[in-house]
Formats: structure tokens, sequence, C-alpha cells
């Protein structure tokens, strides 16, 4: 890079942090695979806590007038489930993923801006902490994750308050993150790597970044509206003065819908990353899968009022975003078939990772058939609001999203961790797994069509609804023994020291398995000339045109370096961005500044000026420092 | 957004598209912002004319006034440009004086809008009165906003220019900054046509 | 987006192929011609204020009015005539998301039906 000029100290006479290991380089770090362990250990930190209050939502409904939770803390908890799933827990694990495997996948050795990264990730996990932060000051939000007005303006309790300035700092550092990684993809590229050239999880990853850069301004002006009404009594949502409750429906499913393609696609595309290697043979139909994850992405766009069926928009209305969300059934369909179509014929091996992808398909295929009969409005009219929703929006999120993710775990643990999870007890965990989100979520379409409502604390015995919902609560405590099961495995794996039989121990298709596990410091001693997809398979194997068979480049091994790049680097001579703690402290000012806005405005100057010194800081100091 | 902007002012290694990444980086996240200024005007186009009690728009506005406004800050995106005219030509000293005067007028936008915000104030118009007041304040509040950080920005600029602590292509950051300056001066003309110019039923003459 | 992208691969690896932007800037010259465009339009808006003017012309003459002042900051000030087109690209996606959402959530609340 060119030299700077600027001094290398970051100014005000304090020392610019050089360490790249120990205890205090984690708070400093720029490394985009540092951050990464960090969102994924974070977010798995906030599954946890999500999967106890929906063990204890399951522990209230068990029985008829359950008395576990009162009323007020059912709210409570049933909307911190929501926000933690989502917000805390699917988004910044898959910015886990995308912050690991992004540079390694395309040959690059840091994302565009990696101090940006440090500045998204340290913003994400106050946010989160903010937002918990609540249980102390008054109360969690107990709105939904939804928040739907009036509901959430007039609630008595601080906790919607935290609601809206939480979630206004998640989405700060998510639309950090979206413009660095989409950035990242378009610009970052190895020499030879066209766009169509990317494994698919890279395709997926920019769809995403372009859904989350354009529709988390839209949740932001939501949230502040929100947060002005309730704070600064503007009337915003207020009937009462004439404002319009459905203007915030609109504002948050603007956003809302192409949230749920967000969460999902990452899933999308790990399993798409795995079911060709499991299956030995190249993703069936590359350019359909690419297409249909981009035209889901524009689609989803237009979908967002099949959650507003009910509020009255009228006839023509309901039946255009009726029609539209028929719609895009289509290119989610063709994914399927394209998974399909990639193990059809196949040599098929189910390690865990492909148990898990398989799982994945199979779980989304019927959440989105039951997302179909949403579609279709006069029986949306019976299902909304009930647990026929709830039973949908699992069948997505968890036996799609999480079941995805989990693949993507088992597939990339000895990639990230130089150890291999244990195999046997990874499979155990997918068929408790499986058979228990089952049980939990299954019999929830029975009890929707059955008329019992969502978010209701308790129901009478009368409504015979009991047994179905005792069934349900069995299945969620296996979900949970498979978790236990999941922490069992990674605690006895990571004590293992550190070290792998094989490299490459999925014979996997992309680069990001050329380079050691774990990857280096700067990723790759020599960036990889891309000459096709799945560049490291054909590295690695030859197509015999007589036979038809695959016949190994070189006898033995698999190589784990590029043998045709010319001498190796060694990473000599390659300039890093150095470690920062400007990226901390501008982080730091944010929550501090939300602080400020319940309490005082003495505060919020206290965390605009701590923000401030955090840019100047940071504006000052140059990436990469000298010497 | 202050780091999007000055995140590797120079020395960008090579790129795929052989794009610089933070100008890729700026135009999406200005991209972005029409999405954020586009759900706030949405808000005031909807709550237009619904007001229960008054003050309304036609008792409190002062087009001239506000015209005045609206061509400082049309002059200062004319200066802006010619400060990244000379910071191309490498004449710092007549860069670092049309930032400054474009840093001024952008004060003088702010300033007059603080004005306004005041007047209005004490006419009787609170954030919380009507739709009128909590849509135009929160519209236009968080237009401002975006106007004092250009201008943190610009005064920055300048400031480190002064201390000679500019990348060696001064006018890489100028141009990032200033494509920012202009973004928030073309929500501003969409600003002044539909909230001031565009007569909301009650006749304004 | 994606044709986008995929063009960019042609034009990519030349590294400043298309960096040379800074050669094509306006002149100030022409950045003043502009200025005085913008300001003459800007005053003709006012204009329509104090001249009685029916609705039904009002409202379309401000929207062209603004429109062009839209167009000449972006194309020269922001100078995307003058850029690669890919930022255009972008700018042009978030404008038009904005536009046509926006557009139909109006719809959907009856705003221009008086």
């Amino acid at each position: 890079m060119a030299s700077l000029s600027v001094p290398a100290t970051g100014g005000r006479g304090l020392r610019r942090p050089t360490a790249l290991t120990g205890f205090w380089s984690w708070f400093t770090t720029v490394d985009h695979k540092k951050i990464g362990l960090m969102y994924g250990v974070s977010s798995f930190v906030f599954f946890i806590v999500g999967g106890i209050e929906a063990l204890l939502i399951r522990a209230q409904l068990a029985s008829p007038d359950g008395t576990v939770l009162n009323a007020d803390q059912y709210n409570q908890i049933f909307t911190m489930h929501g926000l933690t799933m989502i917000f805390l827990f699917v988004m910044p694990m898959s910015a886990a993923f995308f912050n690991y495997l992004i540079p390694l996948m395309i040959g690059a050795r840091d994302v565009a801006f990696p101090r940006i990264n440090a500045f998204s990730f340290w913003a994400f996990i106050l946010g989160g902490l903010f937002l918990y932060s609540s249980v102390f000051l008054g109360g969690a939000p107990n709105g939904g994750w939804f928040g739907y007005a009036p509901n959430s303006t007039t609630d008595p309790t601080i906790g919607m308050t935290f609601y809206a300035l939480g979630l206004l700092i998640t989405g700060i550092a998510s639309s950090a993150g979206a413009v660095n990684l989409a950035v990242t993809i378009i610009n970052m590229r190895a020499p030879g790597m066209s766009l169509f050239r990317t494994p698919v999880f890279i395709w997926m990853g920019l769809v995403v970044q372009f859904l989350l850069a354009f529709s988390l301004p839209i949740i932001t002006v939501g949230l502040f509206e929100l947060l002005f009404d309730r704070r600064w009594d503007t009337a915003f949502f207020d009937p009462t003065r004439g404002g319009d409750p459905v203007l915030w429906q609109h504002l948050f499913w603007l956003f809302g819908h192409p949230e749920v393609y967000i969460l999902i696609l990452p899933a999308f595309g790990i399993i798409s990353e795995i079911i060709p290697v499991f299956s030995r043979k190249p993703l069936f139909g590359y350019q359909f899968v690419v297409f249909s994850g981009i035209s889901i992405g524009f689609i989803g766009f237009g979908v967002w009022a099949h959650h507003m069926f009910a509020v009255g928009l009228g006839p023509v209305a309901n039946t255009a975003f009726g029609l539209s969300t028929a719609i895009i059934a289509i290119p989610t369909g063709v994914k399927i078939f394209n998974w399909m179509g990639t193990m059809y014929r196949g040599d098929l091996w189910f390690a865990t990772p492909m148990l898990y992808s398989v799982g994945t398909i199979m779980m989304f295929v019927i959440g989105g058939l039951s997302g179909v009969t949403h579609a279709i409005v006069p029986s949306d009219y019976q299902q909304t609001d009930t647990y026929y929703i709830v039973a949908h929006i699992h069948y997505v999120l968890f036996g799609g999203a999480i079941f995805g993710l989990f693949a993507g775990m088992f597939f990339w643990w000895p990639k990230i961790f130089g150890r291999q999870l244990n195999e046997r007890a990874g499979k155990w965990q997918f068929w408790v797994q499986i058979v228990g989100f089952n049980l939990a979520f299954g019999p929830m379409h029975v009890l929707g069509l059955n008329g019992m409502i969502r978010r209701e604390y308790t129901y009478p015995a009368s409504l015979g609804l009991t047994f179905w919902n005792q069934v349900s609560t069995v299945g969620a405590y296996l979900i949970a023994v498979a978790i236990l099961m999941f922490i069992v495995n990674v605690v006895r794996t990571q004590r293992k020291p550190r070290g792998l039989e094989n490299e490459d121990p999925w014979d996997a298709r992309t680069i990001e398995w050329m380079t050691s596990c774990p990857p280096p410091v700067h990723n790759f001693d020599e960036i990889p000339t891309i000459h096709s997809i799945d560049e490291f398979w054909h590295r690695k194997y030859v197509e015999d045109h007589k036979t038809g068979t695959l016949v190994p480049v070189q006898a033995g091994a698999a190589p784990t370096h590029a043998d045709d790049d010319g001498a190796h680097g060694e990473g000599h001579g390659i300039h890093l961005p150095s470690p920062s703690f400007w990226p901390l402290v501008a982080a730091s000012g944010l929550p501090v500044i939300a602080y400020g806005v319940l309490y005082s405005w003495v505060v919020v100057g206290a965390g605009a000026f701590v923000m401030l010194v955090g840019f100047y800081g940071w504006a000052l100091e140059p990436s990469v420092a000298e010497g | 957004m202050a780091d999007v902007a000055i995140e590797r002012p120079t020395g960008e290694p090579e790129t795929t598209t052989g794009l610089p990444s933070t100008k890729l980086a700026m135009w999406l996240f200005l991209a972005s912002e029409c999405l954020l200024f586009g759900a706030l005007i949405t808000t005031y186009v909807l709550y237009r004319g619904r007001s229960d009690v008054g003050p309304y728009p036609a008792d409190v506005f002062d087009i001239a006034y506000t015209s005045v406004s609206s061509f400082v800050l049309l002059a200062s995106s004319l200066t802006m440009v010619l400060a990244l005219s000379a910071a191309q030509k490498r004449d710092m000293g007549r860069m670092r004086l049309w930032l400054l005067a474009t840093a001024m007028l952008g004060l003088t936008f702010v300033g007059g809008q603080v004005y306004e915000f005041t007047t209005f104030y004490h006419e009787g118009l609170g954030i919380s009165t009507n739709l009128f007041g909590t849509t135009f304040y929160v519209l236009t509040g968080f237009h401002g906003v975006h106007v004092t950080v250009g201008v943190m920005m610009l005064l920055s600029l300048v400031g480190m220019s002064m201390a000679d602590r500019l990348p060696d292509e001064p006018a890489f950051p100028v141009e990032m900054i200033g494509l920012y300056w202009h973004f928030v001066d073309i929500v501003w003309i969409v600003i002044f046509t539909i909230v001031y110019l565009i007569p909301t039923g009650v006749a304004p003459k | 987006m994606d044709e986008m992208q995929d063009r960019s691969e042609t034009a990519g690896h030349g590294a400043s192929a298309s960096h040379s932007a800074h050669g094509t800037h306006p002149s100030p010259k022409e950045y003043i011609r502009i200025g005085v465009i913008l300001a003459v339009l800007t005053g003709l808006e006012v204009t329509t204020y104090y001249v009685k003017v029916r609705t039904s012309i009002l409202i379309p003459t401000l929207f062209v009015l603004a429109f062009v002042k839209f167009v000449l900051v972006v194309m020269w000030f922001m100078h995307l005539r003058f850029d690669d087109r890919r930022y255009a690209r972008f700018f042009v996606m978030g404008v038009a998301l904005a536009f046509t959402l926006f557009l139909i959530v109006l719809i959907s609340f009856r705003t221009f039906l008086g």
C-alpha cells in the first residue's frame, strides 16, 4: 500500500496497539477472522438466552391456566425471545459467517474497511447489551418484536423505548456492515474471480447486504418516529391526533419482509456450498440458484403488505400483495429443485453438515408451503395472529435458517479452529434436534387452526388445546437437549490439541480450503488465481473424458496450497491493517447516547463527545501503521 | 458517517472493478440514505393537511425567508465543487478557502433553521402540537443534523489540511465529503418543494 | 445489479482504467454556469408562490423544476455524468426503490384521492 504522509502514532500521545494475540488484542483487532469469531461467540450466547426464554414460554403454556409466568412477564419474555433470536442471534451469526468466510472465499486478505468492520461488531454487541439492560431498568420491551403502534407508543413501562433505541443501535451496526461487505465482494476478489465464478454463498452474501442497505433505513425512520412518540409526545402513530398506526406497520414490514430474506438467504448460501461437497457433484444449475437468489431479493421488497391483510388495505392491495407473495415462491422453489438436482445420482455422504443441510431443505419446504397458504387472502384471515403463523415462522427461521447455520458450523469448524467436531455426537444432535423441532412446532399448525391465538399468556382447559401444547413443550425441551449436546461436543473438541489429520477433511470445492486450518493472519501466502467455479476442486481432480470419472491431479493427499502460483510468499511483505481501539471508542458512544435519550441531555452530550473522539482518532490514524 | 468518507483516503489497493472502494461505499451509503429520507418525506406527505388543530403551515411559513436559506444551501454546493476543483489542481490555499466558504454557508443554513424553529415555536407550533409540527420538525430536523455533520466534516478537512495531515491525493477526501454534501443539498431541493412550496389545501396567500 | 458487475470484469483488472475520472471533471466555469442555472430555477420556484397559478398546473410545474435541479446537481456537482456508470447504478437503485415503495404506500392510504 502506498505510504501515507501521516505519523504512525494515533495522536494525543496514545500509543497505537500492536499486539495481534492475547486478551486485549480482541478489543483492538480489525482482523475479519477474529471479528467473525467474536460475532459467532457472542451471538451464540444470545442464542442460549433466547432459548431459555423460549423454554419459559413453553413451560408456561404446558398446561392450561399456567402459573410459571404472569401476563406481564410473559409479554416481556416473548418479545425478548423474538428480538434476541432475530436481531441478536440469526443476523449476527450470519454476519459471523460472512465476516469469516467472505474474504477467504474470494481470496482477499481482509474486508474493504477493516475498522468499520470492528465498529459494526462493537455497535452490535453494545446494542444487544443495551437492549438487555432494560431488564434491570424498569422492564424489558413487551410489545412484540413488531412493536405495533399504538400499543407500543402508549405502553406505560420503559420497555418499548429501549426497543426503539436498542434496535437503532444494532441497525447502525448492520448498515455499516452491509456497505462494507457489499463493497468487499464487489471490489476485493482474487484475480480471475468474476462474479460468476464466486461461490453461491458469496452471491447470497451480496444479495443480503443490498437488502440490508435498502431496508434498514426504513425501519430506522420507523423506530425514530416510535421513539419521538414515546419520548417527546409526537403524534406520528397517535390516532387521537390524526396519526395513523398503519403507517408503523408499513414502515415495519417494508423492512420486516426483506428482513425475512436477510435471515434465510445466508443459510441458503451455506447449504448451497455444503450439498455439492457431500454429493461430490457440482451445484446443479449454478446460474439458476444465483438468479433466483437475486430475484428473491428484488421481489422480497414487493410483498410486505401480506403481513397486513387483516388491516383493511382494501381488495386491490390485498390481491396484488397476495399475487406477489405467491410469485416469490417460484424462485424459492427453483432453489429447492436445484439442491435436489445436485443430490440426484450424487455420491452422497451423510456427514453432519449434510444431514443439517437436508434437514434445512425439508423443514423449509414445510414452512414455505404453509407460507403459500398465507398468500391466499381469505385463508390468511383465518390464520393471522394464530399459532399457525407461529408454526410457519419457526419452520422457516428455525428449521430453515438455524438448521442451515448449524450445517455451516459443523462444515467450517475444522477450517476455523483446526479441530473437527465429533461426528457421532453431531449426528445424534441432529436427530434429537429434528425430532424435537417437529414435535415443538408441528402441533402448532393444529393449535392455530383450532383457534389458539398468538401471544396469549395462557388458555383455559375447556378449549381442548392442552394435549398439543404438551407435545409442543416436550419438543422444545428436546431441542434444548440437542443444543446441550452441541455445547458438550464443542467443549470436548476445543480441549483437544489443535491439528487435523487432513486439512481438507470434506474434500471441499472452494478456495478457503486452500489455506491452512486455521488460516494465517494474512489468509493466503499467495493469492490464488481463479479459473473456474469450484476452483479448488478443479485443482484436485480432472475428468477422464473416456470413462467420465474423476481422476486426482496428484497421487496422495490433496494439496493445501496453490502449486501453480509460483514461489510461496510465506506472508512476508504483506501489510495488513493495524489494530486500532478507535472503532471500540466510537461504538461505545452509541449506548451512552441512547441512555442519555432515556435519562438526560448531559449524557447524550457525553456520548456524542465519546463518538466524536473515536471518529477523530480514527480519521487521524492511518489504517496501516508505519514501521 | 465521517468514517465512511475518511477510511483509506489514499493508497487504495488495486481493486477488482478498478473503482476505489471508498467511493463505491459512499455511493451505496447515499443510495441507502435515499430510503431514509424517502420514509421521512412519505410520512410528511401522508399527514399533510391532516392536523386537527393549528398552527397550520400557512400560518407560520415565511417563504421569502426559507427561499434565502435555499439559495444559501445551493450556493454551498457551488463552493464545494470549486473546492474540489482547487484540490485537483493542488491549490491548497484556495481549496481551504472554498471549503471554509462551504462550511460557513452550511452554518448559515443551520443557523437559519434554528431561528426558523424558534420562531415557529413562539408562534405556538411545538413538536407535539399537531401532526404538522411532528412531521415538519422531525423531517427538517433530520436534514439539519445531516447538514451539521457535513459542516463538521468540512471543518475537519480544513483543519487536517492546515496541519498538513491530508493524504497525498487531497482531492479524494474532498470529493467524498463533497458527494455527501451535494446529497444533503438535493434532499433539501425535494423538501423545499414538498414542504414549503406546494400548498396544503388551505390557501397560502 | 448482476449485469453491472459482470461488465466490471471486462473493464476490471486494468487497475486505474476508470479511476482517471479526475481528468474529466468539469471546469470551474462550467460549475458556475450550472450554479447560475440552479439559482434561476430556484427563483422560478419561489415566483410560483407569489403568482396565482392553478393547483393543477402549479404542482406538476414545481415537480418538474425540482426534478431538473435534482438531476443537475447529481449529474454535474456529484459528477455522475462524467464518472463510471456503476456508481450511477447504485444511486439509481436507491432512488428508484425509494420512489416506488413509498408511492405504493401513499397510494394504499389513498393519499392522492383528494
